[in-house]
């Protein structure tokens, strides 16, 4: 409502106008429509942004997104949301949406130098699938591959997992969340024998401490933010400790604030084990009850190329996942050598801090909430961190339990629902499967009515090695979707791009926007985004989440479902799959990709009667039967009754999601232990049911020096990431006007005495020099991170500043990502 | 006057943006991307752009949008024992200050109980709240609001 102040003041403007000649809209001076009269529909959907799973509203009018505000019904967020996601309104409005495919031509044809021009989807398939048939042909399954995404939905990775594996007999398919969390979820299935947090975020309201290792949730989980905030402002014994390389938001709220060296937080945490154990406070009935004990391998290399002299002078490079048994008393000597002193000195976070961290997980009264994202994650010792942090729970029995929840959180929307459940992974199928495995892959050729002896049993190659093979001219025919791997990926200059330009590949980019990726494809397929289409993620919190088709995607953009789909349409059996499989199965000769992949009884089991006449759905209407139906109930099979028991697809569309293992139509909440985790038998307390033995096992690692670290030449660390008001690349929230103008540019976060040692001051232009590449951007010496000295931190949302062509393609060798927090580079002014 | 060069430059990207677009739909599409187009583009830095400081409200899009702070902000302090910007927004102050107070809805705790001060977990304004900088953007967006489909013609959504 107008108040009367206001009221005379648009009088006044109104007279003003009318006086200078001006006459202004009919609705700015009358129109004031309330309630009803406005005629909105309001729906639910998940947020399209980060891991955290927030629900939002969405209304609608006239087929176009017209508002959007936090769900009041949502338990993640309870009407919150963050600047972000208030502002979801926008992101399928920019300007420049692609509308149509697009094709490199020259003379009337396709040509890998020619100009980008509008084609059909006929044209486009077309083309793509004789270069497809080309490849392989000449080369085998070996040389197709697929880069999707966390932010796929479940029945679009699904889809595409399918038609890799089932179709094109290649696991040459990997998510970008191999650059996100790759390390945790190889970490969680060696620890506890299954992937995702025991926990929930119900954790928030029931710790008394929490640690952020090297996130910043601040600006990356603002709303998970919120519930710290919450419990530690309305509770004054609740602590907060937050560990980074640099001083950034999350900050604000430490009770123990820390900056480490890089790489040192293998040390601390090896220091806390230590202190767990010299000060008695080992939970001895849990650890003998419920724990192994392994040694791992040391000096596993970086995950460079293999001629690389880091891998060739490391000792275990080759077999860098091997561990052998070991006692508690050997771990218990293992890690005695990280003392305070020690562990101080090297990581140079003053003693009385490192004590007081330490005593968080030691003290039996405290429940302690563990938090980490990228900087765990994105470390050449991904995989261990995430190990050693288990070690702290697992030794103090403080898992499993509310407020006692080591929490690995996601990047994407759908990282865990996709990327892992999903398991769009070079090495997994679903249900945390796995392609080596033969007693799986029989498992899932019969779940998907495929001949025995299909699936291939090679793992592909992952995101980093995707891009050194189609470099190498291995890889030739790629299609990139929902993902702009040429912003994100590492080593860009060097090792994506060439890839990509590479004469014999044909590069096929699936997107909403035109990316720097899509600039550098040969074919580009316009996408339909977001609440565009019907779909699912599963948060950070074992939580399933689906959303209806709300408005149409513009021009002839499609779904990646329906793009997936309709390509498989274009391929029979008899060109794709080998001879002996046919002849031992004459069923399937001739037989259409489509038909065998999505006409196979279980995917066109839901007529279109079952959709929900309130909404559209582009997909079903195009295939003739509920495609997201089918394909989620083939999917949920494969983990109903083993732990990963998802609830019939039309309950979701009624609920704010539901945390996995939904039995009897309820929800878990915490696993392992019994009376919250229905898996678990009577009497056992805990089982770690996902490991044979029922037990956890704990790992004894050393501290090792990253890859790269500054020297002479280039004498700074350079630390990436991300900011609040961006995520993903920024294709969506850099076409956000409020979000745009709020954060317009990546800047270089320096300590003001590095600035004044090198003649800069903040506003500066500078280049950001790596032995790799450099980019241009300006000096800011007093935003919100605050790095030490030494330090530099670089933001990669922003298209014209292309950060990850300065950083370094060394990624953990066990997790196969990227660490993008840790090499060295120079400043120099422009 | 590099400087002024450059800002005309960007206040021009986008009105170039559109002309480009309306070649999708003919013939060559020499350019649908944004500047700069290509991966091995290396342009210029822009100077680092100033902030809003006019301190006039901007309409939202939608009753629920969090508004944009029309004042600068740096070295502002929020932290566990301050909270600068409640200084004038909070309730108590706003007579003095004439500032807008927070919506009544940042007193409403996570159970929907309306508690006497701001809600802890309302605690860090710039979640939601940010500034603006007078950078352009160079995508133009297409949103509009909910009047506007019911009469009035959409500004883009970019209200200033």
């Amino acid at each position: 409502m107008l108040d009367r102040r206001d009221f005379i003041k648009a009088q006044a403007v109104a007279a003003a106008a009318a006086a200078g000649g001006l006459s202004l809209p009919a609705a700015a001076q009358t129109s004031m429509v309330a309630g009803e009269d406005a005629q909105l529909i309001w729906s639910k959907a998940p947020c399209r942004f980060c891991g955290t799973g927030c629900s939002v509203m969405v209304a609608t009018k006239d087929n176009r997104v017209v508002a959007t505000h936090g769900d009041m019904q949502a338990e993640v967020n309870r009407g919150l949301n963050c600047v972000k996601g208030y502002f979801l309104s926008k992101i399928m409005y920019g300007q420049d949406r692609l509308t149509q495919p697009l094709l490199r031509m020259r003379d009337g044809k396709y040509h890998k130098d020619g100009e980008f021009r509008p084609v059909t989807w006929d044209e486009a398939f077309d083309e793509m699938a004789s270069q497809w048939k080309r490849v392989l042909k000449e080369k085998g399954p070996e040389a197709v591959g697929m880069f999707g995404s966390g932010q796929w939905t479940i029945w679009e990775g699904y889809a595409a997992s399918k038609l890799m594996r089932a179709g094109f007999r290649t696991n040459n398919l990997d998510p970008n969340a191999r650059h996100c969390m790759a390390s945790a979820a190889v970490a969680f299935i060696r620890t506890f024998g299954m992937d995702e947090p025991m926990g929930c975020y119900d954790d928030f309201e029931h710790a008394d401490a929490f640690v952020l290792w090297g996130s910043n949730m601040a600006e990356m989980h603002p709303i998970l933010w919120t519930r710290i905030t919450d419990r530690r402002l309305a509770h004054h014994h609740v602590k907060v400790a937050v560990l980074s390389t640099f001083e950034h938001r999350s900050f604000e709220l430490a009770d123990i604030p820390m900056i480490f060296e890089p790489g040192t937080d293998l040390a601390i945490l090896n220091y806390i084990a230590n202190h767990i154990i010299q000060t008695g406070r080992v939970n001895k009935a849990f650890v003998e009850k419920h724990c192994n004990f392994r040694l791992g391998q040391k000096d596993i290399g970086y995950g460079l190329r293999p001629e690389s002299v880091l891998e060739v002078r490391a000792a275990n490079a080759k077999d860098p996942t091997d561990s052998k048994p070991m006692s508690f008393d050997e771990f218990a000597q293992f890690v005695s050598e990280y003392t305070l002193d020690k562990t101080a000195e090297l990581s140079k976070v003053p003693k009385e801090r490192l004590l007081a961290l330490a005593e968080m997980y030691a003290d039996p009264k405290t429940k302690v909430m563990s938090l980490w994202t990228m900087g765990f994650n994105q470390h050449v010792r991904g995989v261990w961190v995430n190990h050693m942090v288990y070690n702290l729970h697992l030794l103090t029995g403080k898992i499993s339990e509310p407020g006692n929840s080591p929490f690995s959180l996601t990047g994407q929307p759908s990282a865990c629902g996709t990327a892992r459940e999903v398991g769009t992974f070079a090495h997994r199928l679903p249900a945390d499967m796995q392609v080596t495995n033969p007693v799986h892959r029989s498992h899932v050729e019969e779940g998907w009515k495929i001949p025995k002896g299909l699936l291939p049993g090679k793992i592909g190659y992952h995101a980093v090695l995707m891009d050194r093979m189609l470099k190498d001219g291995k890889l030739n025919a790629y299609w990139i979707m929902v993902n702009n791997n040429l912003q994100a990926a590492p080593n860009t200059d060097n090792e994506t791009y060439p890839g990509y330009r590479n004469p014999n590949n044909f590069i096929v980019v699936s997107d909403a926007y035109p990316t720097v990726t899509a600039a550098a494809a040969d074919l580009i397929l316009p996408a339909a985004m977001w609440v565009e289409k019907e779909g699912a993620y599963g948060n950070a919190e074992r939580r399933t989440h689906f959303w209806h088709q709300l408005v149409t995607a513009p021009g002839e953009a499609r779904s990646d479902l329906w793009q997936i789909m309709e390509f498989s349409k274009r391929f029979t059996t008899d060109e794709v799959w080998p001879k002996e499989i046919l002849d031992a199965n004459p069923d399937f000769r001739g037989k259409n990709l489509f038909d065998v992949l999505f006409r196979n009884g279980n995917v066109d089991r839901f007529p279109l009667a079952d959709l929900d006449p309130a909404y559209d759905n582009r997909e079903s209407k195009a295939f003739g039967f509920y495609v997201q139906k089918g394909l989620f109930e083939e999917y949920a099979a494969f983990g109903r009754g083993h732990g990963h028991d998802l609830a019939p697809f039309d309950t979701y569309h009624e609920v704010r999601g539901l945390r996995w293992p939904v039995v009897e139509g309820k929800e878990t909440k915490w696993r392992y232990r019994e009376g919250l985790d229905p898996y678990v038998p009577k009497g056992e307390e805990v089982r770690f049911y996902g490991n044979p033995d029922g037990k956890a096992n704990l790992f004894a690692f050393p501290y090792e020096p990253p890859a790269e670290s500054p020297d002479k030449d280039f004498d700074l660390w350079l630390v990436t990431g991300r900011v609040l008001e961006h995520w993903h690349s920024g294709s969506m929230t850099m076409r956000v006007p409020e979000l745009y103008k709020s954060m317009p540019m990546a800047l270089v976060y320096m300590h003001p005495d590095d600035a004044q040692a090198r003649g800069l001051r903040r506003g500066s232009e500078v280049r950001v020099m790596s032995r790799r590449g450099e980019m241009r951007t300006r000096v800011e010496t007093r935003g919100r991170n605050r790095p030490p000295r030494g330090v530099v931190f670089v933001p990669w949302f922003d298209s014209a500043r292309l950060i990850n062509k300065c950083t370094l393609d060394a990624t953990d060798p066990i997790s196969k990502q990227t660490d993008f927090k840790k090499c060295a580079v120079k400043i120099v002014s422009v | 006057m590099r400087r002024h060069l450059l800002l005309a430059l960007a206040a021009a990207l986008p009105c170039l943006v559109p002309a480009l677009l309306a070649a999708q739909g003919t013939g060559a599409v020499k350019e649908p991307f944004r500047p700069p187009i290509q991966f091995t583009d290396e342009d210029p830095a822009p100077p680092i752009p100033a902030d809003v400081t006019d301190d006039r409200r901007v309409a939202r899009n939608y009753p629920e949008q969090p508004p944009v702070i029309p004042h600068n902000i740096r070295d502002y302090q929020i932290g566990l024992n301050n909270n600068q910007c409640l200084t004038c927004h909070s309730r108590q102050f706003t007579g003095a200050t004439q500032a807008p107070m927070i919506s009544i809805t940042h007193y409403v705790d996570r159970d929907g109980q309306t508690l006497g001060a701001v809600a802890p977990r309302r605690y860090f304004c710039t979640q939601c709240h940010v500034p603006q900088t007078v950078a352009q953007p160079i995508v133009p967006n297409t949103f509009k609001d909910m009047d506007s489909l019911i009469s009035r013609p959409s500004d883009g959504g970019d209200r200033r």
